[in-house]
């Protein structure tokens, strides 16, 4: 029999059945089919995201009844005056950015020759190898890893154990055990971005730069650290922003210290004034806007 | 995207948020009632007149150890009983401190919660609790007449739960650190403490009371009668002691276990505590002891109270009644180190002194704890020529000390 035949049996018997109906109607009108598959994600980040953020925002507005602690839906700017008046609200949203950035650039300094040994001199397996490495920390729970920290921190801990025959001792809870904890906690959302911008930056540059004459530091100076900047801006958005929503943390090994998102937690669990919660969250929100529109120019956005 | 579809994307989005928004109010409306003695309107709510059939279900919203089903310790449970006796399947959740209580029961999810004093007013005015008909309570008769008709409890004389059990917030210290044993809050309080950087204190505002209290029997001249009724001169006063106090804490806790494990591991020598914790942390092998410190202390007198929401009012009366009844009171109060409302429960705690060390039934002696009360604006002592500093304003200023 003629294969061609049998061919168009089968498209005769399709083109009866409803699936067939509604794919040949969806194959003619391209945007429909689109829109279909967006819809879904769309609503998500619309909904979920956006939506909340909105809310958030509205939610600032109002306030509470000091007593029965309902929400009164009255619009004032009287939270914004407390957040801007206060002194204690700048002071942590200091104390946090501070944390923040220097979490940001520990993670850089200790991330950056890790990326670079594994991009640039491991063989392909140990490449691979020093990756899933990097990677197994995520596995565990953070809250694993943060009362682990609380241990190895405490007084009579293993850094205390460690330290002890050189006369020093271990920095206890407080903000350095913040820092320390935050930084062991974000660095593989440092290495990654790193790792892969440092493999897509060619060796023929860096070879030509010492065929011109240029030494190692300058060669590091002038091509590899400009072509990777945009990958370690990139990594330092996933430390920053983590760092700076953080309110576990510096509870469990911070000691006394407290940080934005303490206050908006104590808020919500404490003081039940929800507006006032979501007056103190908009500023991360504008911290992190801010920071991403200063390093939109980098490129480090593509670098994601 | 067309700036067409782009305008359209934000209407969208605008709607969806104010959407949100509007779903995320609670009404503000109460309706007015008796104007109550303690300066406040408690919203006008019948009590139930009858028990119907039990409704087969229960959710509890209680302090850590208050409603024990086993899962702690096979030998602590006084909820499965109940759930036999009366077909009320039980939830627990526990919380931590009496605004997480507060937060919580505004949901609407729970049907019955043990509220302090710094709690039961602000539950009665926003209408989440109603008035108990302690008649349908055959074990309400038991109870301490002392412990009955409190300001913490009840409103004109309309009870709103039932007293489940007192205590005082003991000081707690490490004995092989701590020499000699402390009689003092002033270990905590003093700017010299030799126990700088090793103290643990309470994690809510409430805690501002402790330093009132202290300054109550060390500094008469500011004339401070009640730690929770705090003009602007007295409640600067404690702030600021609080603020000596804060560079020598090591930790605030406000989850009793983080407490004990930092006793444990002496991370913190001496601290506030509830009796509790001192026994769990003494049961895990650490030497640790506990007093009522000669200034006194702030304390507890709890109430079990019923949601105005709840679909399951007659297992919540069920509830109340078994909860204090003898031998569940007894097992509640010994477990959690209080003193049990029941006078009937005294003689069925497995410690025959558990009573006698928990001055149970002293009138005199629970006269001397100043229970958790919610602050407000008219003074609780009674002075009208004042305003004191609402609960609000003690919660901003928990943040500001915290720094």
């Amino acid at each position: 029999m003629d294969p061609r035949l049998d061919r168009d049996q089968g498209l005769r018997m399709t083109v009866s059945s409803p699936r067939y109906a509604v794919s040949s109607y969806l194959y003619r009108r391209p945007k429909l089919r689109l829109g279909m598959l967006l819809s879904a994600p769309f609503l998500w980040l619309g909904l979920a995201y956006l939506g909340a953020l909105a809310a958030l925002f509205v939610t600032a507005f109002w306030h509470t009844d000091s007593f029965t602690g309902q929400v009164v839906t009255e619009w004032s700017l009287d939270n914004f005056k407390t957040l801007f008046t206060d002194t204690v609200y700048r002071t942590i949203t200091f104390r946090t950015v501070w944390i923040a950035a220097l979490v940001t650039v520990i993670d850089a300094v200790i991330a950056f020759p890790m990326a670079f040994y594994m991009a640039k001199f491991a063989s392909p397996r140990a490449q691979r190898i020093l990756v899933i490495a990097v990677m197994t920390p995520l596995w565990a729970s953070y809250l694993v890893k943060a009362y682990a920290w609380r241990t190895m921190l405490s007084g009579n801990g293993v850094l205390h154990w460690l330290l002890n025959p050189f006369g020093l001792d271990g920095p206890g809870y407080g903000l350095p055990a913040t820092v320390i904890t935050l930084s062991y906690l974000w660095l593989p959302y440092m290495i990654l971005p790193i790792y892969a911008g440092l493999e897509r930056l060619p060796n023929s540059l860096v070879d030509a730069s010492g065929d011109l004459g240029a030494k190692a530091g300058r060669t590091f100076r002038s091509v590899i650290l400009p072509l990777t900047f945009p990958a370690i801006v990139a990594g330092s958005i996933f430390t920053f922003s983590l760092s700076l929503g953080d309110y576990i943390a510096v509870k469990i090994v911070g000691g006394t210290s407290q940080m934005l998102g303490n206050v908006v937690y104590d808020n919500i669990g404490a003081a039940n004034n929800l507006p006032f919660a979501a007056t103190v969250a908009t500023v991360p929100v504008v911290i992190m806007l801010v920071y991403l529109a200063a390093v939109r120019r980098t490129g480090a956005l593509d670098n994601l | 995207m067309s700036i067409r579809k782009t305008a359209r994307l934000l209407v969208g989005l605008a709607g969806v948020g104010i959407l949100v928004a509007a779903c995320g109010t609670s009404s503000t409306s109460s309706s007015p009632g008796a104007p109550g003695g303690q300066g406040f309107q408690a919203p006008n709510l019948p009590a139930l007149s009858a028990l119907g059939q039990p409704e087969g279900e229960l959710s509890v919203l209680a302090w850590p150890g208050y409603a024990e089903n086993g899962s702690n310790d096979p030998k602590v449970d006084w909820v499965t009983p109940f759930e036999k006796e009366t077909g009320c399947k039980v939830s627990v959740k526990p919380f931590g401190t009496s605004d997480e209580a507060v937060t919580l029961m505004k949901t609407g999810q729970y049907d019955v919660v043990s509220a302090s004093g710094d709690a039961s007013l602000r539950l009665i005015a926003a209408g989440d609790v109603e008035p108990v008909n302690t008649a349908l309570i055959p074990n309400y008769a038991d109870v301490y007449d002392f412990l009955k008709n409190k300001p913490w409890n009840s409103v004109n004389g309309a009870a709103y739960g039932v007293p489940h059990g007192w205590g005082a917030n003991v000081l707690t210290w490490r004995s092989d650190k701590v020499t000699p044993a402390p009689d003092s809050w002033s270990v905590m309080f003093d700017a010299n403490s030799p126990y700088k950087g090793k103290i643990t204190a309470y994690d809510s505002p409430i805690y501002i009371a402790d330093a009132a209290l202290y300054l109550m029997k060390t500094k008469p001249d500011l004339g401070i009668k009640n730690p929770y009724a705090l003009d602007d001169k007295q409640f600067q006063a404690a702030v600021d002691l609080l603020k000596v106090q804060r560079p020598m804490v090591s930790e605030y806790w406000s989850d009793y276990l983080k407490e004990s494990q930092s006793l444990k591991s002496g991370d913190s020598v001496v601290g506030t505590a509830w009796q509790v914790t001192v026994n769990l942390t003494k049961s895990e092998g650490a030497p640790v002891e506990s007093v009522l410190p000669k200034e006194g202390a702030t304390g507890w007198s709890d109430t079990w109270m019923v949601s105005a929401k709840s679909p399951h009012k007659t297992c919540a009366y069920k509830w109340m009644n078994h909860i204090i009844s003898p031998q569940a009171n007894a097992q509640v109060a010994e477990y959690f180190g209080e003193s049990p409302a029941n006078a009937k429960a005294c003689a069925l705690t497995t410690d025959t002194k558990h009573c006698d060390n928990y001055h149970a039934g002293d009138a005199a002696y629970a006269a001397q704890i100043h229970y958790w009360t919610t602050p407000i604006v008219q003074c609780l002592d009674g002075r009208t020529d004042v305003k004191c500093k609402d609960y609000s304003e003690w919660t901003r200023a928990w943040t500001e000390i915290k720094g």
